[in-house]
C-alpha cells in the first residue's frame, strides 16, 4: 500500500516535471536549397525560454512548427503528453485552439468585429465554451478593459500589442508563442511588454517561448538559445 | 459570437458592396416576381371572365375589340347592331344561349351594363343584398362598384354619357335605383352597374331627345317619370316576347324590340360545332362579326408575351450581374481578409467553417435581396394594381406566394451558394503559415 503510494507520488513527479515542450531532430525546408535544422529544445511547464537569431535563420518557421501551421520533414514535437506532428490537420488545428496561444509580430484580429467580440470569438473556435467574464478580465489585466467595445482598428499600437496577447490567453493556453513580440516598440515599451508576457504567462501557469531577433530582450530572459 | 454572426458581421462591414448586391437581387427578383404575379392575375382574370362564352355577335369591326368591349369591358364597343337580327343567329339549333348586352354609359367611371338576368347566371353573381331588378331604371351592382361608389340598397344616381369618367354629358332625367348589390364574384361581373335592356334604350331615347331641343328643359323634368309609369310592365311582356312570336312584341312601346339595337349578344354553344360552323356563317352572311373570346384572348396574349419574355430576359440578366457581383465582391473580401483567415485558422477555425462564414455573409446578401425584392414585387403589385384599376376599373388582388416564388428562392438560394462557393475556393488554399509570416 505504502510502496503504491510511492509509485503514485513518483510517477506525479515525472509528469510534473516531464517538460511542457520537447522538440527531437527538427528538419525543414521550403524547397532543395533552403533546408533548416533546428536544435532540441525542452520548456518546462511554467518555464520561459527565448531564441534569438537573425532574420533568415528560420526563427518564424521554427515557431510555426511548433504551432503546427507547418509539418517538419523529420522529427518529432511533444507539446504536453502529444506528438503534434501525427496529428491530423484538423486534430492540430482542434489542438493549436485549445493548448496554444500566440502573440504574432503584427498584431492581427477581425476587423468587423470589436475587441471583446474577437476575443469571444477566439474562445468559441477552441471548441471550449464562450465566457465574457474572462474576456472582461483578461482585458482588465491587459489595462484595456475600456476598449471592449471598440474595434481593434481603432486602437493605439500598444493597445494593439496588448489585445494580440488578450488573444493568445484568452483560452488558458499550456503554450504561449510569441513572434517578434517587441521588433516595432522603443526601449521603454519593450521592457513593458516583455514582463507583460513573462507576467501573464505566470499567472495563466504556461510556458512561454520567445522568438526574436531583437538584442534587448537578452538581458530579460536568463534562458536563451541562438538559432 | 460564433461563425454565423461573424459572416453576418462581416456582410454589415462592406456596406457598400453588401448593399449593390443587394439592390441588384432586389431588382432582379423583384421584377421576376412582379411577372410571375401579373401573369397569373391576368391569366385568373381573363379565364374567369370568358368561361361560359364561346362566341361574342356584335359589329363589324376588330375582333379583338369587340371582345376587350363586350367580355372584358375594358375598350370602347364596335358599334351597334340589331337585336332582331341577333336573335335570329341565338335561335339557331347550335346555340345553347344568347345573352344580349347593351351598354355605353358610365357612373364615375363604372360601366352601367343593360342586359338580361341570365348574364348574372353566367358569372354566378348571387345578391350580397337586396335583390335583381324587375322594371326599368332598377340596377344592382358589382361587389367592387358598390364598394368604390359607396351604393347601398336604395341609393339612387345618375349615369353619364360615354365609358369613360369625365364625359360632360349627364343623364340627370334618369336616375337609377339600386335595388341590389352582388357578392364578389372575381369577375368582370364585381365592376359593373347592371340593368336591364330597357333602361339603357331608354335613358338613350331621352338622351337624343335632349340632344335636338337643348338640355335641361323644365319641361322635361316631369317626362322620366311618365316613362317609367308607361314602360313599367314592359320587362313582363317583353320575356314572353322572346319565347313566343314576335307580332307580340310589335304590340306594345313606340319602338319594337326587333328594331332596337343592342352592342352585342354573349354566345354560348351547344356543342363545338358550332365554333366551327356559326363564326363563318355570320362573318359572310350579315354585316355582323362573331369574335371567339378564346382565340383572340390566345393572340393577345401572344402578342403581350413578347413583352413579357423580353422582360423575363432582362431580369435573368441582372439575375446573373447581381450572382456576379456577390462572387466579385466576396472574393475581393476573402482576399483582403487572408489575414484574418489565417488568423482564425490559428485559433483552430477549420476550413469548413471559414467557408461557412463566406456562405453565411452570401446567403445573407442573397436572402435579404430576395425578401427585399419580393416586397418590391408586392408593392409594384398595389401601384400597378391601383393605376389599372384607375383606367379600366380593374381589380387586381393580392396572389399571396406563389408556387413559381418558392422555386425562385431555392434557385436565389443555390445560385448564392455557388457564387460563394467559387469566391471561397482561396479559403481552401490558403498558406497559413506563409501568409502570417508575411509582413503586408
Amino acid at each position: 500500500m505504502i510502496k503504491a503510494f510511492y509509485i503514485f507520488t513518483f510517477v506525479t513527479y515525472i509528469k510534473l516535471y516531464d517538460p511542457m515542450i520537447k522538440t527531437k531532430g527538427l528538419r525543414f525546408g521550403y524547397d532543395g536549397e533552403h533546408r533548416f535544422n533546428f536544435p532540441d529544445i525542452e520548456i518546462d511547464r511554467r518555464g520561459y525560454l527565448l531564441i534569438l537569431g537573425e532574420s533568415g535563420v528560420g526563427k518564424t518557421t521554427f515557431l510555426h512548427l511548433l504551432a503546427g501551421l507547418l509539418r517538419p520533414e523529420a522529427g518529432s514535437i511533444r507539446i504536453g503528453e502529444t506528438d503534434i506532428t501525427s496529428l491530423s490537420q484538423r486534430k492540430q488545428d482542434r489542438f493549436r485552439g485549445k493548448h496554444i496561444g500566440i502573440v504574432f509580430q503584427k498584431s492581427r484580429f477581425v476587423k468587423a468585429l470589436t475587441v471583446e467580440e474577437n476575443l469571444l470569438l477566439v474562445q468559441h473556435l477552441s471548441g471550449a465554451g464562450q465566457d465574457r467574464d474572462k474576456v472582461r478580465e483578461i482585458l482588465e489585466r491587459l489595462n484595456i478593459g475600456n476598449k471592449a467595445g471598440a474595434r481593434g482598428s481603432n486602437l493605439s499600437e500598444g493597445q494593439k500589442q496588448r489585445f494580440s496577447i488578450a488573444a493568445a490567453l484568452v483560452n488558458n493556453p499550456d503554450v504561449i508563442l510569441a513572434d517578434e513580440p517587441t521588433s516595432s516598440l522603443d526601449d521603454k515599451n519593450c521592457r513593458v511588454v516583455t514582463d507583460l508576457l513573462r507576467e501573464q504567462a505566470e499567472q495563466t501557469g504556461a510556458s512561454l517561448l520567445v522568438i526574436t531577433h531583437d538584442h534587448r530582450l537578452s538581458s530579460q530572459f536568463s534562458n536563451s538559445i541562438r538559432l | 459570437m460564433n461563425i454565423y454572426k461573424l459572416g453576418i458581421k462581416n456582410a454589415l462591414s462592406n456596406p457598400l458592396s453588401t448593399m449593390l448586391s443587394i439592390v441588384l437581387m432586389l431588382l432582379s427578383i423583384g421584377l421576376i416576381s412582379l411577372m410571375f404575379q401579373v401573369t397569373r392575375q391576368l391569366d385568373n382574370k381573363l379565364a374567369g371572365n370568358i368561361r361560359g362564352i364561346d362566341m361574342v355577335l356584335g359589329a363589324k369591326g376588330s375582333p379583338l375589340q369587340l371582345v376587350l368591349s363586350s367580355v372584358l369591358h375594358v375598350d370602347a364597343p364596335t358599334g351597334n347592331i340589331n337585336f332582331g337580327e341577333a336573335k335570329k343567329i341565338a335561335r339557331n339549333p347550335l346555340v345553347k344561349q344568347g345573352i344580349p348586352v347593351s351598354y355605353g354609359d358610365n357612373y364615375k367611371g363604372f360601366r352601367i351594363l343593360g342586359t338580361e338576368k341570365s348574364f348574372l347566371e353566367l358569372y354566378r353573381a348571387e345578391t350580397e343584398e337586396g335583390r335583381i331588378w324587375e322594371k326599368p331604371f332598377e340596377v344592382v351592382v358589382g361587389a367592387l362598384a358598390a364598394e368604390r361608389l359607396q351604393l347601398k340598397v336604395g341609393s339612387t344616381f345618375s349615369g353619364s354619357h360615354g365609358l369613360m369618367e369625365n364625359s360632360a354629358e349627364h343623364h340627370d332625367h334618369h336616375p337609377l335605383t339600386v335595388v341590389g348589390v352582388l357578392k364578389p364574384t372575381n369577375t368582370v361581373a364585381d365592376q359593373l352597374i347592371i340593368c336591364n335592356l330597357e333602361s339603357v334604350w331608354l335613358v338613350h331615347e331621352h338622351g337624343h331627345d335632349d340632344h335636338g331641343t337643348e338640355s335641361g328643359k323644365a319641361e322635361q323634368g316631369e317626362e322620366p317619370h311618365e316613362h317609367q309609369e308607361e314602360e313599367g310592365e314592359h320587362p313582363h311582356e317583353h320575356d314572353e316576347g322572346h319565347d313566343h312570336d314576335h307580332e307580340h312584341e310589335h304590340d306594345h312601346g313606340q319602338v319594337p324590340d326587333e328594331d332596337r339595337e343592342i352592342t352585342s349578344m354573349l354566345i354560348k354553344f351547344k356543342n363545338p360545332m358550332g365554333m366551327v360552323s356559326l363564326p363563318r356563317m355570320i362573318n359572310d352572311n350579315t354585316n355582323m362579326q362573331a369574335a371567339l373570346p378564346n382565340y383572340e384572348i390566345e393572340r393577345l396574349s401572344t402578342l403581350l408575351s413578347a413583352g413579357s419574355r423580353a422582360i423575363a430576359f432582362i431580369a435573368a440578366v441582372i439575375m446573373l450581374v447581381s450572382a456576379i457581383s456577390i462572387f466579385v465582391n466576396l472574393y475581393k473580401a476573402v482576399r483582403e481578409r487572408k489575414y484574418e483567415m489565417a488568423l482564425l485558422r490559428t485559433y483552430g477555425a477549420s476550413r469548413g467553417q471559414l467557408l461557412l462564414a463566406v456562405m453565411v455573409e452570401g446567403l445573407v446578401i442573397g436572402i435579404t435581396g430576395f425578401l427585399a425584392g419580393i416586397i418590391f414585387s408586392r408593392l409594384g403589385m398595389l401601384v400597378l394594381g391601383s393605376y389599372v384599376e384607375e383606367s379600366y376599373r380593374y381589380a387586381l388582388g393580392n396572389a399571396g406566394i406563389m408556387k413559381e416564388e418558392i422555386f425562385l428562392f431555392i434557385f436565389t438560394v443555390i445560385l448564392t451558394i455557388f457564387a460563394t462557393i467559387m469566391a471561397a475556393v482561396p479559403v481552401f488554399y490558403l498558406n497559413v503559415s506563409k501568409i502570417l509570416a508575411e509582413d503586408d
